[in-house]
Order: structure tokens, then sequence, then C-alpha cells
């Protein structure tokens, strides 16, 4: 029975490995999303103005893996991530499908203009209500989207290329074999 | 020049830290007395150069010298002087100096008003004191150093969180903190104890007076911080249950706790296992509110993700001093015996189901705030954990509390007679329950609560103040010899009813305000009134008007009643510039029959304002009744007992603990 | 999450107590019927604000909460009960969003472990209260019990007249 009196300190134990863990492998601001493996919500969007056809639910369903990029001009850590698209659409890696999540049509195409579009279709969201379908709450945030139009995974903040390559290229793959 | 000064000495009082938490414990070990007395040396020497250390950053605040990394981070020129001071602690850096500052006055405090303590205990309470201090100077000097440099300076700071520039919350972290690090001392005792393996009833008598000081300004620091996020924040509420909340109310309730238990180990000799446990888990949970909402891992915010070194050390240094006080305790703990006998119906059984109470809501609490980590993970999913579970789970426990509350005091150490103090509460019980009715009579379709709360205030109340009157025999003999016994009790037991007053008072302002607030939300526009709790609010329109470094939309209420001519209210909204925030300042009439409340918001671009008034019953008496509390506390620490009688108390104390194991044999 | 954020939440982790984003009174459209705007401002107060600390929508002015807001609006209007209201918000957001956490397998040990935690210490109680008894009782005998007075006298003196402190 003395070692009832060890009961504290393992209890301890026990919350301090999960928070170790937690140090380093949790980010409790990332909220992932509820959609995986579901189809992408229903949509149709206007393009931005001279950039490409308009983007809908169906235009997702291509038969190979794409991204679904939410940006936007005001938002300062997309440029993070632009330039990194901007050479996946040269090397043409992946198509890479805009959501432009409330802006005004006028600067999302003057940002398009002035810093190159990595998109291969785009489509406006002025009231942000189709990212909230997608459970968008902050941007920018990046899709997965499988050959049926499923979503496979989706990445929340900038996408950098250690992350394309840990956590997209598996499955740009994975659909390829 | 008063950066690098900073430096050198918080560098001194580190190595005079490793000195006080090092020779002390050698010397009590070897019963050298140089090396024992040591140690209040050493914390004088501590306390001082933490001391300059915190003026020095206090003189780059004051004179704005924004070569100072922090300075220029969190100060501006314009800021009134009263913020430039408490934007000292107002950041992380000089917080975490603030809290060393009072750690090394606590150890200093034990070696001045110590004198009656056994030299050994002592050495090694300092030596604790130090040990803790060593780990909080590191932590500043390796990873948050309040007297980095800027080079270049900056013309300017980049100003301190407006939300913060404000008086109520100027001196909540003060208060706090001297809460939470007066609890370093009853762990200090508890870890000396447990190395000396000895707990008894004069170790809780030396004890007691530190954890109720502990206890007094932990109930300051949190009504503070209640009553600032009540008045600033621009909603009414009062308490979130956040994390943040969260992390300063276990250490209170767990130091609620320990007070009672250890009142068991003073007069009984028994429990003494359990209070060691409670006074390191007070302290332990006090580490958790001041560092894990910093580390990144409890709050929402990698705020850390820039210094991962942070994190890692704050959880190092919780791994060893809580775990290895743990790992002492479970070692060492085996070895004390428990004393006094007692049946379950006594005084000793009260403060043993108060202690469950606690502990249980304590654990519920971290239970709450920790699930959503843990099942992240473990799984992966992700939830929160927000106020409804809060109240679902503490309400049943603090309602036993409550009602046992009027019992405990009733009942005879060793064995209680639970008929005869039922006899002596049924007037308490009668008035409860007449109060009750009243309010039936009154608003049938009240909500449940509001009558289990009502109830509860009354019969708290009554029935502490039944036992007071029961003490001093009042009317039941002449009124001069009432006067005479109240005179002969001891001050920590008028400090208990109070205390229990006063909770009894924070009962009555939480149901009251919950449960008969009245609102008014919308747009109002200038002539207009609104009726909201029996007073007319005429709103006479908005200006904008310029503060030192903010510019306000100042609105204009008179509220009023038919019988007076009212009271004029301006609520405003503050645009600060550096850095740019804006922020609410409801104005707020405080009574004691309720609080007016009128927050002022956007403009609607005709003339209108969005308006938000609130009509509060009896919410000042969260407050009103927090200070009661803190005031038993403060006249049960005045007994002269704690303060003087400490050794002679001790050794009639032993007299009986040994009368008893006789009688046991 | 976006940028602005972030040196925002930083500055309020410093402050002991959280700081939450300010403004807190708003102009917003509100549904024409009374009872059905109460209900949204109820649901709304307990759906977690996503971009916020520790927040409801309700008290939110973030850009996403007054979106989240009207959302709530629109599906009461369309007839929506309170609980589609909230699932259609856990559909895209899951169980993160609900600050009252739903009673399911993954909340299991949340919501009955304060019971167990209860139930635990009180049966240690108990357990400890015996033996602390029992010893009193076993051994109590009329002899006994007026020895025990006596002490309690003896106890009680030094806290003359009082019996507790």
């Amino acid at each position: 029975m003395r070692f009832r009196f060890l009961t504290p300190v393992l209890a301890f134990a026990g919350i301090a490995v999960v928070m170790w863990y937690a140090l380093f492998n949790l980010n409790p601001t990332e909220i992932p999303t509820e959609l995986i493996n579901k189809p992408a919500p229903e949509f149709a969007l206007e393009p931005v103005p001279g950039y490409g056809p308009g983007l809908a639910q169906s235009d997702l369903a291509t038969g190979k893996v794409v991204l679904l990029n939410v940006f936007a001009s005001w938002c300062v850590a997309c440029m993070a991530e632009h330039p990194f698209f901007m050479k996946l659409k040269a090397q043409d890696t992946v198509d890479i499908y805009g959501l432009n999540y409330k802006d005004t049509p006028d600067a999302a195409a003057q940002w398009l203009a002035r810093h190159g579009n990595p998109y291969k279709r785009t489509g406006v969201d002025l009231k942000g209500r189709v990212g909230i379908d997608f459970g968008v709450y902050g941007v920018p945030e990046t899709f997965v989207i499988s050959p049926d139009g499923k979503i496979l995974d989706k990445i929340i903040g900038p996408v950098s290329e250690d992350m394309f390559d840990a956590r997209i290229r598996p499955l740009l793959n994975g659909a390829g074999s | 020049m008063v950066a690098e000064i900073g430096q050198f000495v918080l560098i001194l009082a580190l190595i005079t830290a490793i000195f006080q938490g090092v020779f002390p414990l050698i010397g009590a070990a070897q019963n050298s007395q140089p090396m024992m007395r040591f140690a209040s040396n050493a914390a004088l020497v501590q306390f001082l150069a933490v001391t300059a250390a915190f003026i020095c950053l206090t003189v780059g605040y004051v004179t704005s010298d924004f070569s100072i990394l922090n300075v220029a981070n969190n100060s501006h020129s314009l800021k009134p002087m009263l913020y430039k001071i408490s934007g000292v602690w107002g950041n992380h850096e000089g917080s975490l100096l603030l809290w060393s500052l009072i750690l090394a006055l606590f150890g200093l405090a034990v070696a001045v008003f110590g004198r009656n303590l056994p030299d050994t205990l002592k050495a090694r309470v300092l030596s604790i004191q130090g040990l803790v201090g060593v780990g909080f100077l590191m932590f500043i000097l390796f990873t948050s150093n309040p007297f980095e440099r800027l080079d270049p300076a900056p013309l300017d700071g980049s100003g301190l969180n407006p939300l913060l520039q404000d008086p109520g919350l100027a001196f909540h972290p003060p208060f706090l903190y001297l809460g939470y690090v007066g609890l370093s001392v009853t762990f200090s005792f508890a870890i000396a104890a447990l190395i000396e393996g000895k707990v008894d009833p004069a170790w809780a008598r030396w004890v007691r007076p530190w954890t109720l000081a502990a206890w007094g300004f932990l109930t300051v620091g949190i009504a503070l911080g209640s009553w600032w996020a009540y008045y600033e924040l621009g909603w009414g509420g009062w308490w979130f249950w956040d994390p943040v909340e969260n992390a300063s109310f276990m250490p209170w309730l767990a130091a609620t706790a320990l007070l009672h238990s250890a009142i068991v180990v003073e007069k009984r000799d028994a429990l003494k296992n359990w209070t060691i446990l409670l006074a390191i888990i007070a302290f332990s949970l006090s580490l958790l509110g001041t560092f894990l909402v910093r580390s990144g891992v409890l709050n929402s915010v990698h705020a850390f993700a820039s210094d991962p070194a942070r994190g890692v050390f704050i959880l190092i240094f919780l791994i060893v001093v809580i775990g290895g006080s743990l790992l002492l305790y479970g070692i060492r703990a085996p070895q004390m015996k428990g004393g006094g006998l007692f049946a379950p119906i006594s005084r000793e059984g009260a403060l043993v189901l108060n202690n469950l109470l606690l502990s249980t809501a304590t654990a519920t609490i971290l239970l709450g705030t920790l699930y959503p980590i843990f099942l992240d993970a473990f799984t992966g999913a992700k939830v929160s954990v927000g106020p409804p579970y809060f109240e679902a789970t503490f309400l049943p426990l603090a309602i036993p509390l409550v009602i046992a509350m009027a019992f405990g005091p009733f009942l005879a150490w060793k064995r209680g007679d639970l008929a005869g103090v039922i006899s002596r509460l049924k007037f308490g019980l009668f008035l409860s329950l007449l109060l009750v009715g009243f309010i039936w009579w009154q608003q049938t379709d009240a909500p449940v609560m509001a009558f289990v709360g009502m109830g509860l205030f009354a019969w708290l109340l009554i029935g502490s103040l039944l036992e007071w009157s029961d003490r001093i025999k009042l009317f039941r003999g002449p009124l001069s010899s009432s006067w005479r016994r109240m005179k002969q009790v001891p001050r920590s037991a008028h400090g208990m009813t109070v205390a229990h007053i006063g909770v009894a008072l924070v009962v009555l302002g939480i149901t009251a305000s919950e449960t008969w607030q009245t609102e008014h939300l919308g747009v109002m526009r200038p002539g207009e009134i609104v009726s909201v709790g029996g007073y007319d609010f005429r709103f006479d329109g908005a200006e904008t008007i310029a503060g030192p470094n903010y510019e306000a939309v100042r609105g204009t209420f008179l509220a009023s009643t038919g019988s007076n001519k009212g009271d004029y209210l301006y609520p405003e909204q503050r645009r600060y510039t550096t850095p740019p925030m804006e922020t609410t300042e409801a104005a707020i009439r405080p009574m004691l029959s309720a609080d007016l409340y009128v927050v002022i918001g956007e403009e609607d671009g005709t003339g209108g304002y969005a308006v938000r008034i609130y009509h509060k019953p009896f919410i000042s008496w969260i407050w009103i009744g927090s200070f009661v509390m803190f005031f038993g506390g403060a006249l049960s620490l005045s007994d002269r007992r704690l303060r003087l009688g400490a050794p002679r108390r001790t050794r009639q104390q032993k007299a009986v603990a040994t009368d008893l194991s006789g009688v046991k044999g | 999450m976006t940028s602005i954020f972030r040196p925002l939440a930083l500055a309020l982790l410093l402050a002991p107590f959280i700081v939450l984003s300010a403004a807190s009174v708003f102009i917003e459209e509100k549904l024409d019927d009374p009872a059905q705007e109460a209900r949204a401002r109820e649901i709304s107060g307990e759906i977690r604000c996503l971009v916020c600390q520790n927040q409801s929508i309700l008290d939110s002015n973030a850009d996403l909460a007054k979106d989240l807001r009207q959302i709530v609006r629109e599906r009461i209007s369309l007839g929506d009960t309170d609980d589609q209201v909230r699932s259609y918000l856990v559909e895209r957001y899951g169980d993160w969003v609900l600050l009252n956490p739903p009673f399911k397998m993954t909340t299991l040990f949340l919501w009955l472990g304060p019971a167990a935690i209860f139930l635990f210490g009180a049966f240690a109680m108990i357990v400890f209260l015996r033996n602390r008894s029992r010893s009193v009782e076993g051994e109590s005998t009329a002899r006994l019990s007026a020895k025990e007075e006596v002490e309690i006298e003896q106890l009680l003196k030094p806290d003359k007249p009082g019996k507790n402190s």
C-alpha cells in the first residue's frame, strides 16, 4: 500500500509526457477540416475578372489530384506561398485552383497581375460563404482534392516546400500509382 | 548603462540564489550552524539584487529608454506615468522579473519573521525558496532577458496593449503574483518537512500565516481580474472560464483546501500527508498558472513558436519542481504516521468533506482545461471546453460545499453532535426557506438556480452569524459578558466567520445578477429614452474627445428613476494609435442594489449609436464579498497567537497529543 | 490564421488574465421576430469564435464571427431547430466550435471524469474516516469516552472560550 503515495507523481508524469508531446507536435490553433474524404461542397463562382472561366464544384473532379488554394489580396501570409505556387505552375507539378476569399474582384485582379497567376481557374467568393462551406477560417488555406472531387487534406497557413513534400506530394504520387 | 547594471545584478541574484539553494541544505544535513545561518543573509542579498534589477527596468520605462528592447516593445513616450510603471510587468519578461522579486521578498520575509523556527527547518525552507528562485532567474536570463539592448534605438516605442492601460489591471498582476508566490513558502515548508520526515502541529502553525497571506492575495488578485474583465471588456460578464482564469482559480481552490486541512494538522495532528500533498499541489498549480499560459501548450496560439527554447525550459522546470517534489512525497510520505482519531461526524470530518469537494472541483477544472490537449494528443480530435462545461460540473460541487459550510463550524472536534447542530441551525433553515418562499411568491417562474442560490446565500449568512453568536453567547446573558467573550474569542475564529460571510455575499451577487439582469441592446438616437430595470436611460448624444494617447467617442446618458434627478453616465469607445486598437470603456454606476452599465459602440452612419445597457442587481456584492473574504483572512492573520505564541502553543499541543496516544495504548 | 491575429494574440498572452478583442457592441441586422433573435443570440453565445482567443462568436467583432452570426440567424429564419443550426456549423468546423462539448465517445472521460474523481475521492474519504473512527469506536467503552471528555476539555482549553479557530 506504500505505493499509493506514488499516485500523484505518476499522474503528473502522465500529464508531463502529453505536454511534452503537445509542445512539439500539436498546434492548438489548427482546426483540421471536417470534410476529409467527403466531396467538396457545392458551389459555382464567377472568376476574378480576366482570370479564367470561373470555378464550380464540378471543376474540381478532374481525374487527378489538384489543389484548391484560398487566397486574398489583403492577405499578407499569402505572399509567403505565392512564389512557390508560381514554381509549381512552371514545373507543372500540380494544378492549382484559386478561391478568392472576401476580396474585391478588382483588387484580386490587380494582385494577380502584379505577382503572377499560379491558378488554373479562379472563383470570387465575395461574401465568404463558399469559404464557410469549406470550413475556411483564415487565409491562406489549401485543400488537396482527389481525382473524384473529394477532399483529401487541408493545409492551414502558407504552403512551404517542406510541407508540400511531406503532406501533398505523397497524395499526388498515391493517386498516380 | 542602466540595462547593464540590471543585467549584472540579475546575474548576481542568480549566483546568490544558487548558494542559497545549496549551502543551507548541506548545513542542515550536517548540522552546521554557519552554513544554516548563511541562508538568511543570502535571502537578503538575493532580495536586494532582484530589487535593484527591478528598479533598473523601472527606470528604463520611466525614462522611456527605447534602447532597451523590452521598453521599446511595450512602452511609448506619450503613455501616462502610471502605465509606464505598470508596463514594467505588463509584458512577459517584466512579469517574470516581478515574480522573482516577490519570490525574493517572501524569502526575505521568512528569514525575518521566522526567528522562532528551528534552525534546520528554517535553513531548509530558505534553501527551497532559493532553488525555486534559481529556476526563475535562469529562465529570465537565458530565455526572457528584459535588459536586452536594441541597436539602433527607435525614436519611440510600440506601446502597451491599450486594454492593459487600466488601473484595475495595473494592480491585478502584483496581487495575483503575491498569491501565487506566497504559496511557494507553503511549498518550501512542505518540502522541508518531507526532508526532515516530520510534520507536527507546530509545523502547521508556522505554515498557516503564509498560506493565509497567499490565499488572501490570491483572492484579491482574482477579484481585481474579474472586476477588470467586467468593466473593460464591455460584455457585462466577469468570469469566462478561460484557461487563463482557470489557471488562477485552481491554485485558489487548492489553497482554500490547504487552509482548512492545515487546521486539522494543527489541532489534531491528523491529515498530515494530505496537507503536505495539497501544499505541493497548490504551488504546482501556481506554476502551471504562471507558465502554461506562456508555453504555447495550453493557449490557443503558438506564441513562442519563434522561441521554442522557452516552452522547453518551462516544461523542464515544471518537471523538475513538480515531478521532483511529488516523487519526494511518494518516497517520504509513507513514513509519516497520522495522529488524532475522530468520528466521521466531527469538525475534522467536516473539514475532510470540505477538502473532498474543493479538490474534486480543482481536479475537474484541471481536467476541463487540459482535456483538449489530451484528446488531440491521443486521437487527433479537437474539442472546446467552454463555460457550459465548467458551470455544469462546478455547481454540483459548490452547492453541497456551501451547505456544509454552515454545519462545519458548529461541529465539535473529535466527535460532533449532528442532531444538536441541526437544531441550532433550525432558525437559519427557516429564514432561508422564508426567503425562497418570498422569491417564489414574487416571481413564480424564476429559474431554479435563483431559488437555490438565494437559499444558499441566506443559509450560509445566517448559519455563520448563528455560529458566531453562539460562540459569544449572544442574548444568553448580559450583553457585557457577550462583549467580553467576543474579545476573548481568537481573531482567527472571527476571521473564519467573516470569510464565510464573504462567500455568502459572493453567492448573493452571482445569483442575483445572473437571474435578474435586464438588458437593452440596440441603436439609440440622441434624445431617445429606453427603460431598463426600472431606470430611464436618456441618450444625449456623443462627441469625439482626445485623450493623452487615444481618441474616443464619448456618449452621454442620463439614468433616472421617477423619484430622482438621475446620474450622468459617459461610456467611451477609445481608439488607440500605438498599437492601433479599439477598446470599450463601459460607464458603470455601481450601487449596492444594482449596477447600471452602459456601453457605446459603432455609429450607424445616420447619427444613431449601437448601445448596450445593463441593469445588474447586486453584482457589486461579488467583489464586496471577495473583499470581505480577504478581510476575514487578514483578521485571522492578525491573530496574536500566530505572531507571538507559536512556541508556547506548540508545547501545549504536544502535551495533549502525547496524552491522547497514552489513552489509545 | 491570417497574420494580423498573431501579434495581437501574442500581446494578449502577457496579461495574467486573458485580454480579448475589444469592441463589444456592433451594429448589425437582427431578425424581426424577437423570439428568433433571442434563439440566435443563445446559440451564438455557445459557438466558439475560430479566430479569437476563447470567445464566443456572439462577443466577437472578428469578420468571421460576424459572418457566422449571420448564418445562425439565416438558418433560424429558414426554420432550423437549434440542433440543426449547431450541426450545420459542426459539419463545417467540427466539434471544436461548440463551447459546450457534446457527450460522445471522445468526450466520455471529460463528462464522466468529474463524477469518477468525486467517487474515487469519496471512497478514499470513507475508508479514511472509517479508519480514523473505527479505532475510536472499537476501543470506546463508557470508561474511555469519559476519558475522552477530559481530553476534549484539555484540547479546548488553550482556545477558551471558542472551540475552533
